[in-house]
């Protein structure tokens, strides 16, 4: 038996992961007067160092594309903020033979409210209810209704901006206004306008009005380089700080949770973790858990929680943690509009993301697939980087002054589509543990099976069909871009690749068929709550990260409450 | 940041950031900083502004300035892919990637073996004309479809011209002559100015 060291303090509650569920637990939990310890995999973040924030390509010897040019044309680049990768050293995942799937984690204080695009969607009843709506899946056990409280708490608290637009599939929330639409944004307007598909404010975690001691945004479109103002929302700068200025949060950082450790009566009281610094185990005893460490992270801390009381793994009587695996439906392409050639140089830049984007507008008439997408885009005169004039060079080939021109007109034409649908749950999509792979600190990986339903491909190809059509009606010229350079299924993504994997620990009225109830508590063990993205029952089409925080908030403040009563 | 860490210090945390899988480790913001005052800075103190190539020879060095400088020239608006640095880009990735090793070193070889067995000299020590006509003979993908001898040099000339490109636009000069107008700190963001028909 090794060496374990036990810390003899009892914490109330032991967060784990900071990311935005977490964070979300820490802020509500320790000014509620808990005191909490916050676990987190990574470093901590420090905007003074680790932002890149206003650095030209050009002040860095690699341009922005790193050690022999290895981010050409990949997500990420020198600049970005310190927000995940898709492979980490020494701790792999697997996929089961078969399948493909891509895993992009962020360890790191904050998570991956670091890296996320700040898109903040609320979810429509409608996406509460799927089984009743269409009879597929399941219905969450609470409705839009329950939520809306606390997105109402969240969007006051973190600052979105938006328009009231009375649609049914994309409901409105608390505003801070929009900024105005960039010269892409408009002409995509008009063209959507013409062919009656919606276009409107999108709705943003960027603020345009101070607020909370956080100023307004100044518009450099920086956001995946972290934000040194802090406009934007990110847990490691807007829910950790006011956490720690409780005096009640005890944040560790380089610690791997390995396993939740159950005692006689059933109940959750210590986490055993790896301190990433001296490679040695630690324990952490707390009254209840919060596991946040993003979806799979969780399942997979749970399936590792294995005891004779839990053979197959901590609240998993049912066997379902690990099913129910989603991510969103992926496809893209890009447009080049002949009429921004005109466009004299100007500021761009806006906000660190879209100002406008396509809500889903097909709600009201019977389709060639259930659910629905929304659609996202963006281009222009953005600040120029390696690899962007490719295309360019590649079609218009030849050299000397006659290129050199051709890139200048080119330049800022193209307007990038990208949809971003509603998965419904399949059984050859789940994850487990792989029996045969540990990583670097002992803890035994996960395994991914994966499979695209009909009803996605079915999807992938409405959307492709969509932006052609937008782009056709503007005038311009339709490319459509498909993974690894592959039109196969419409382009359609490879699981994982969008990153809203999700319901992988899923809350349920049915003891049989979900692991949480309705409080996002876990049933087989009453002081064992999950406040990430595990606990969704449907992926709709919107970007999950809003809804993680409202449901953190509702589970926080359910937490608070049994605490009060004294009921964990 | 103190002067007391040397240069090589910096450039080694810099290499073993960027060189990492995981995007975690990434630059510190004032170490490139510092690297690249460092670098100006020697620069600087080289009146002749010479820059020792990491990987090509000295002359197939040549060979990918005159290159580079052929794709995107200097004009009446603007310094060409020399004074935005390209080669000296190309060169460092290259210097740390194998298949880049591969594609241009080798790429450069093809067109110096294919000059000399037209021509009976190297690229660079053609006539202009002679230069002229065999890049124009690569530039064009139509070209290898003709005579399928020339496809690895227009494959080779792709690259290089992408690379020229990358090196040159996000260059200062280059990004003035795009004229791109953001990177700034703004109170309010203006959006779309009125342009007739758009």
């Amino acid at each position: 038996m090794p060496q374990v060291a036990r810390s003899p303090k009892v914490y109330d509650v032991c967060v784990i992961g900071s990311g935005a569920g977490g964070g979300t637990a820490a802020k509500v939990l320790t000014e509620g007067g808990l005191n909490v310890v916050l676990l987190e995999a990574g470093p901590p973040v420090n905007p003074e160092t680790d932002y890149k924030e206003h650095l030209w390509p050009y002040d860095l010897p690699h341009r922005g594309v790193g050690i022999g040019g290895e981010f050409r044309h990949k997500l990420g680049d020198e600049f970005m903020a310190p927000n995940g990768a898709w492979e980490i050293d020494g701790e792999p995942y697997t996929a089961a033979s078969g399948s493909s799937f891509r895993w992009f984690r962020s360890r790191i204080v904050g998570g991956r409210t670091n890296h996320w695009g700040r898109i903040a969607l609320r979810f429509a009843p409608v996406d509460f209810r799927a089984r009743s709506t269409d009879g597929v899946g399941d219905d969450w056990p609470i409705t839009y209704d329950d939520l809306t409280p606390y997105y109402d708490k969240v969007e006051s608290y973190i600052g979105v901006f938006g328009t009231k637009e009375n649609i049914p599939s994309a409901p409105d929330g608390i505003f801070q206004p929009p900024p105005p639409m960039r010269c892409t944004e408009s002409i995509v307007k008009k063209s959507c306008d013409k062919l009656n598909i919606l276009c409107v404010p999108s709705r943003m975690a960027i603020l345009t009005k101070a607020m909370n001691g956080r100023p307004a945004c100044h518009y450099c479109a920086q956001c995946g380089r972290g934000c040194i103002t802090a406009s934007n929302f990110s847990s490691s700068q807007v829910m950790i700080p006011p956490a720690q200025a409780t005096g009640r949060l005890t944040l560790i950082t380089g610690a791997m949770a390995r396993e939740i450790i159950v005692g006689k009566d059933g109940k959750a009281q210590a986490v055993s973790y790896i301190d990433k610094t001296t490679r040695s185990e630690q324990q952490v005893r707390a009254r209840a858990f919060v596991v946040a460490a993003s979806a799979c992270e969780s399942a997979r801390l749970l399936l590792n929680s294995r005891s004779s009381m839990f053979p197959d793994g901590l609240g998993n009587s049912s066997g379902v943690i690990g099913r129910y695996l989603t991510d969103s439906v992926g496809s893209s392409g890009y447009g080049y509009f002949p009429q921004l050639e005109k466009m004299p140089p100007h500021n761009h830049d806006g906000v660190g993301g879209m100002h406008m984007y396509m809500p889903w507008w097909k709600f009201d008439r019977k389709n060639d697939f259930l659910r629905g997408y929304h659609i996202e885009f963006g281009g222009g005169r953005e600040m120029p980087h390696v690899g962007e004039f490719d295309a360019v060079c590649e079609r218009a080939e030849g050299y000397g002054l006659a290129l050199k021109q051709q890139c200048r007109t080119k330049y800022g034409t193209f307007i990038g589509f990208a949809g971003r649908g509603e998965m419904i749950p399949n059984e050859n999509s789940y994850c487990d543990i792989d029996p045969d792979v540990v990583d670097q600190w002992g803890i035994p990986v996960l395994r991914f099976h994966w499979q695209w339903g009909e009803n996605e491909l079915a999807m992938a190809k409405d959307m492709q069909e969509t932006f052609r059509t937008i782009v056709e009606t503007a005038g311009g010229t339709y490319y459509n871009r498909g993974r690894r350079g592959s039109m196969r299924n419409n382009g359609i993504s490879e699981g994982g690749e969008i990153i809203h994997e999700l319901g992988v620990v899923r809350m349920g009225n049915s003891p049989k068929t979900s692991a949480l109830n309705k409080y996002c508590q876990a049933r087989d063990v009453k002081n064992l709550f999950v406040a990430d993205a595990a606990s969704f029952v449907t992926n709709p089409d919107k970007n999950p990260t809003l809804t993680i925080l409202a449901l953190s908030w509702r589970t926080s403040d359910y937490l608070l409450d049994q605490a009060k009563k004294g009921n964990l | 940041m103190p002067r007391s860490i040397s240069r090589r210090d910096i450039l080694k945390s810099l290499a073993m950031g960027a060189a990492a899988t995981s995007v975690l480790r990434v630059i510190p913001l004032r170490a490139a900083e510092y690297a690249h005052e460092m670098v100006a800075a020697e620069k600087a103190a080289d009146p002749t502004g010479s820059y020792k190539p990491k990987y090509f020879p000295e002359a197939q060095y040549k060979t990918l300035r005159v290159l580079c400088e052929t794709i995107i020239p200097a004009d009446s608006e603007s310094g060409g892919a020399l004074e935005a640095g390209a080669p000296e880009f190309i060169d460092l990735l290259t210097s740390e990637n194998a298949n880049y090793q591969l594609r241009l070193g080798g790429g450069i070889m093809w067109l110096d073996a294919t000059c000399t067995d037209r021509y009976g000299k190297t690229f660079v020590d053609c006539a202009p004309e002679q230069q002229k006509e065999i890049l124009t003979l690569i530039a064009y993908s139509k070209n290898a479809d003709k005579d399928p001898t020339l496809s690895q040099g227009v494959e080779f000339f792709s690259f290089l011209r992408n690379l020229t490109a990358d090196g040159f636009f996000t260059s200062e000069i280059g990004i003035k002559y795009l004229g791109y107008e953001g990177n700034k700190y703004l109170k309010s963001f203006p959006g779309c100015p009125p342009v007739p028909g758009v």
